[in-house]
């Protein structure tokens, strides 16, 4: 009782102090992780959307200041000493690193493309970036600040853990690595040698995408990763049968030997998409935030291991699609906030502290009575707009039929998955189509893969109930605030693009925009790259065969897509059948019909290539 | 590094005679083939990688570890069974694999393939391939490419932007200041890190198999292999019809009749330091340490072990050894301290130092 007055007592505190010190006008902060000192006393918030990392007393409630860092900041960890706190700056490439005492950033260390979360080893020397659009992790020498190499980790490598010994980094990724064309997406937990400072192991995650963050257990004999199993190689018409998403955790380590996959969801419903994980240090419990559910979802270890250990190995690996199974280790869902993130525990384990994104607060879980007790709101404009409404219901999965997913389960944090769907009931093997991203979509109508949507008031509305979500989907209000988001998505900074083009590049851009052959005779507009690929986003807006069109295609019609980072989305093509951008001239242009390129030398595709990297 | 420096101390000073004769290196020979678990006894070339071994054979990848053979072939991942060359990048633990169907790089179970079709490979038959810092560079059949690990971005060099007359790039050595590429028939191509320029060497008597200028230039055009010592700076060069070192202004150059080779059929030179190197003929595996010369191989006669050594004044003594590489046919080699791994057409060997 004495406990639950302080916390009133000190969110009243907060919030007076959220008021005293306001975020960048007009910003909302968009928490996304959380970390707590080892004492307990203070808790750091990273709010992406305002760029800078909150600090909070945990004794008075207040905050004590904010810090600015880089450009959407996407994780932070604290040094083994914690005098240090790192943050991923995944737009500005670089990661701060800020003292603790001071709460101000000394210095700017470097990373690859788009560091998504930097970890220190055990002894403070070195520090691990996972770099998201470059697929590797940085090992960044913390004594120079300079970085020494990059490992190659998984496609979109994205977050970091360290084992309670020190000698073993985890690495996930968020993209299925690149595979044949329509195989069950792999994913990976790549496992970095740390003394070493190489990849020692790769656990295969069959089945898997969108795994997000992983975590081991104070003992260090169980690993888990929160993770989706998307099962995008059937048609998406049944949806009443759990056969869209799967929402899973992989375990690994001395406690389960093979990868184990779990999970979390009910045969009437789902908790989506997983995402943060924190296990007690007595690993009685461990604590999954699902982003689209606005829930924490709280497992029983010791009941989970126990059910494994009854299985056989087959009945393990049928574990992951048996939506009856968490009864034997879910005990609680916990509602939080909106689009709960990153959470934390605190050091006596009493409570557990989550991030909501969406909803600009920190809910205070009492992990014994596993209820939400207080939040800690982050400040933030008074007001939605009717962007930051449709933001929430993008991250929403409560439309779909029993919850089962939303937009951000195949558009992960707004951008894609990487994987070619089968989308509607059209019988099986018809019309695949390779997810887009989202970014810079706003001014590009039409809309899917075949232009029949005029708008994205059609693509998101009738269309994502009818062949999607299977339920009642948005009222014209909803469905207005969510486009407004859609076309507010920003365009993430193009990597390949810095000031003058070089020289590859240059000569890139002659070939993109050449009107005649290398034997002078012309090509028509039709098949000229800059004719159907024109204006600020690389798209004419019209429908074309170029040739590319498969038997399973029911038109060879494709709407021209904008070009604007495509260097990202792989794979490629409407359907996803190219693996790569070469694959595209390469493999499924034999008759020039998808732009004149059989002339070209191989080095000269090689030039095209590079400048369509700068789009 | 103390690898290194051990391997240096014990080749170095090998002159001093032993009852008239060089005292050269000796060697326990053990030898692997398909019934002790190597994929296959075609081995094009070797890597040594700390306690790994890399087999490149005609039939998969294999790696010697603790003691096993584990076989790595295209229903693993592999991008072609036929493997032409292994470069281990011992800064990440990566290993890069040249086949004949492409590039491969393996990372801790991992294969990640680069094709003509799928990447901006020039050719998918690789011949060779090197590592150097982030980058990674390729010899194929249609020129030399070079990938930049944390940009992805290719590079092609051939008859349009190098002084590359012919395209059969057959090996490639990179350090940190210097590339270079055997150029199957078009000599050796060196390309300058700092200044990103290119420059080429070739026999100054054309194409031709005769030797009229020797020691005035490369000794021929068809050139297999190339070593670079970079603290020495000194070229080493293996070709069909002899080799060559250069200090980068005088050439000197090794035949059968004039040196201890046994063969002028050379797959592979890959120097020690500036004065010692170990060649891969067709008539065994030869050793020069500045002065005196050493082959080891079983005999072509009688197939008996037997280790030759040639001082500097031309004799030749024949000495009988319990062991010798598995095959007179050797296609290349690599070290691991005091040790030496050598690819024949008959099996891998392993040659552990004696004295």
């Amino acid at each position: 009782m004495r406990g639950g007055a302080f916390l009133l007592a000190a969110n009243a505190v907060a919030a007076l102090a959220a008021m005293a010190s306001e975020p960048p006008a007009a910003r909302y902060p968009s928490p996304i992780e959380l970390v707590i000192s080892p004492d307990g006393s203070r808790l750091y918030a990273l709010c992406e959307g305002t760029d800078e990392v909150v600090t909070y007393d945990l004794g008075s409630g207040r905050i004590l200041h904010r810090t600015p860092v880089g450009r959407v900041p996407k994780s932070l960890a604290l040094s083994p000493d914690a005098k240090h706190l790192y943050v991923a700056n995944s737009w500005s490439d670089t990661i701060s690193d800020l003292d603790t005492s001071s709460l101000q950033v000394v210095r700017t260390l470097p990373a690859g493309f788009e560091p998504n979360a930097a970890i220190s080893d055990r002894e403070g020397r070195f520090l691990f970036v996972a770099n998201r659009l470059s697929n590797d992790v940085s090992v960044v020498d913390l004594a120079s600040g300079l970085e020494s190499k990059r490992l190659l980790a998984g496609r979109g490598a994205a977050y970091l853990t360290l084992s309670p010994d020190g000698s073993r980094i985890y690495c996930t990724h968020i993209y299925p690595n690149i595979a044949k064309f329509r195989a069950t997406p792999e994913s990976e937990i790549t496992v970095i040698d740390a003394a070493r400072q190489v990849v020692a192991e790769r656990y295969r995650l069959h089945n898997a995408a969108g795994v997000f963050h992983v975590a081991v257990s104070a003992d260090g004999r169980l690993g888990m990763a929160a993770q989706m199993r998307p099962k995008n190689l059937v048609p998406l018409a049944h949806v009443e049968h759990g056969w869209v998403i799967g929402n899973s955790i992989s375990l690994f380590g001395e406690d389960v030997g093979e990868v184990v996959q779990i999970s979390i969801d009910e045969l009437d419903r789902y908790y989506t998409p997983p995402f943060a994980i924190a296990m007690a240090r007595d690993k009685s419990v461990a604590y999954v935030s699902t982003t689209g559910s606005d829930s924490v979802t709280v497992i029983d270890i010791g009941r989970l291991l126990a059910l494994i250990r009854t299985l056989s190995p087959a009945e393990r690996r049928a574990l992951a699609n048996d939506l009856s199974a968490s009864a034997n280790y879910v005990v609680a869902r916990v509602p939080v906030g909106h689009g709960p993130k990153g959470l934390t525990l605190s050091p006596d384990g009493k409570r557990l502290y989550v991030a909501n994104r969406t909803g600009d607060t920190i809910s205070v879980i009492d992990t014994a009575a596993r209820r939400v007790v207080s939040d800690l709101s982050l400040g933030g404009p008074a007001t939605l707009t009717p962007e930051r409404r449709g933001e929430r219901l993008f991250f929403n999965a409560g439309f779909a039929f029993h919850g089962h997913f939303g937009c951000a389960n195949c558009h992960i944090e707004a951008t894609f998955d990487g994987l070619s769907w089968d989308l509607e009931p059209d019988g099986f093997g018809k019309d695949y189509v390779d997810n887009r991203l989202l970014e810079d979509v706003a001014d590009t109508a039409p809309f899917k893969w075949n232009g029949a949507n005029p708008n994205l008031e059609t693509e998101c509305g009738p269309r994502t109930e009818k062949f999607f979500y299977r339920s009642e989907s948005y009222d014209g209000w909803q469905l207005n605030d969510l486009v407004s988001f859609i076309k507010s998505i920003p365009l993430r900074p193009n990597r390949y693009r810095n000031g003058e083009l070089t020289p590859a590049q240059e000569r890139g851009k002659v070939i993109f925009e050449r009107t005649r052959r290398k034997n002078g005779t012309p090509i028509p507009a039709k098949n000229q790259c800059a004719v159907c690929h024109s204006g600020p986003h690389y798209t004419n807006q019209q429908l074309a065969d170029v040739g590319t069109g498969k038997p399973t295609d029911r038109s060879p019609l494709i709407d021209t897509p904008q070009l604007t980072n495509v260097v990202l989305t792989g794979p490629y093509l409407h359907d996803g059948s190219a693996r790569s951008l070469e694959e595209i001239w390469t493999v499924f242009n034999p008759q020039d019909t998808h732009g004149v390129t059989n002339d070209l030398q191989k080095d000269e595709l090689n030039d095209l290539i590079e400048y369509l990297k700068t789009l | 590094m103390r690898t290194i420096l051990t391997l240096l101390l014990v080749l170095a000073p090998a002159a001093a005679a032993t009852g008239g004769r060089p005292d050269m290196p000796t060697y326990r020979w053990e030898n692997f083939t398909t019934e002790n678990g190597l994929p296959d006894n075609h081995v094009f070339n070797v890597a040594v990688d700390g306690k790994r071994v890399w087999a490149a054979t005609e039939n998969g990848l294999g790696l010697y570890e603790n003691g096993k053979w584990k076989v790595y072939r295209p229903e693993d991942g592999l991008t072609h069974r036929a493997v032409l060359y292994v470069a281990p990048d011992k800064r990440t633990g990566d290993v890069w694999i040249a086949t004949m169907g492409g590039l491969s790089r393996f990372s801790a179970g991992r294969f990640d393939t680069y094709t003509q079709l799928t990447s901006g490979l020039a050719n998918d038959v690789v011949y060779g391939v090197a590592v150097q810092g982030d980058d990674v560079w390729v010899a194929t059949a249609a020129g030399g490419s070079r990938l930049n690990t944390r940009t992805g971005q290719w590079s092609l060099f051939n008859e349009r932007n190098t002084p590359m007359y012919e395209i059969w790039t057959y090996a490639v050595n990179a350090t940190p200041s210097k590339v270079y590429y055997a150029v199957w028939g078009g000599g050796v191509l060196e390309y300058d890190v700092k200044t990103e320029r290119w420059k080429d060497y070739n026999d100054p008597d054309g194409e031709t198999e005769m030797v009229l200028y020797k020691d005035q230039g490369l000794i021929h055009e068809i050139t297999t292999s190339v070593s670079y010592m970079e603290k020495e700076k000194i070229l080493w060069v293996a070709t069909y019809f002899g080799a060559s070192r250069y200090d980068g202004r005088n050439w000197k150059n090794f035949l059968e009749k004039d040196s201890g080779l046994p063969s002028n059929f050379l797959n592979q030179v890959k120097g020690v330091d500036g004065n010692h190197a170990w060649f891969s003929t067709d008539k065994g595996l030869a050793y020069y340490d500045g002065e005196n010369w050493a082959v080891y191989r079983p005999a072509l006669d009688t197939h008996k072990p037997e280790m030759l050594v040639r001082d500097a004044a031309g004799n030749v003594t024949r000495v009988e050894t319990a062991t010798a590489p598995a095959h007179h046919y050797v296609l290349g080699v690599d070290f691991d301290g005091d040790d030496i791994w050598v690819a024949t057409a008959k099996g891998l060997s392993h040659g552990i130092r004696m004295k």
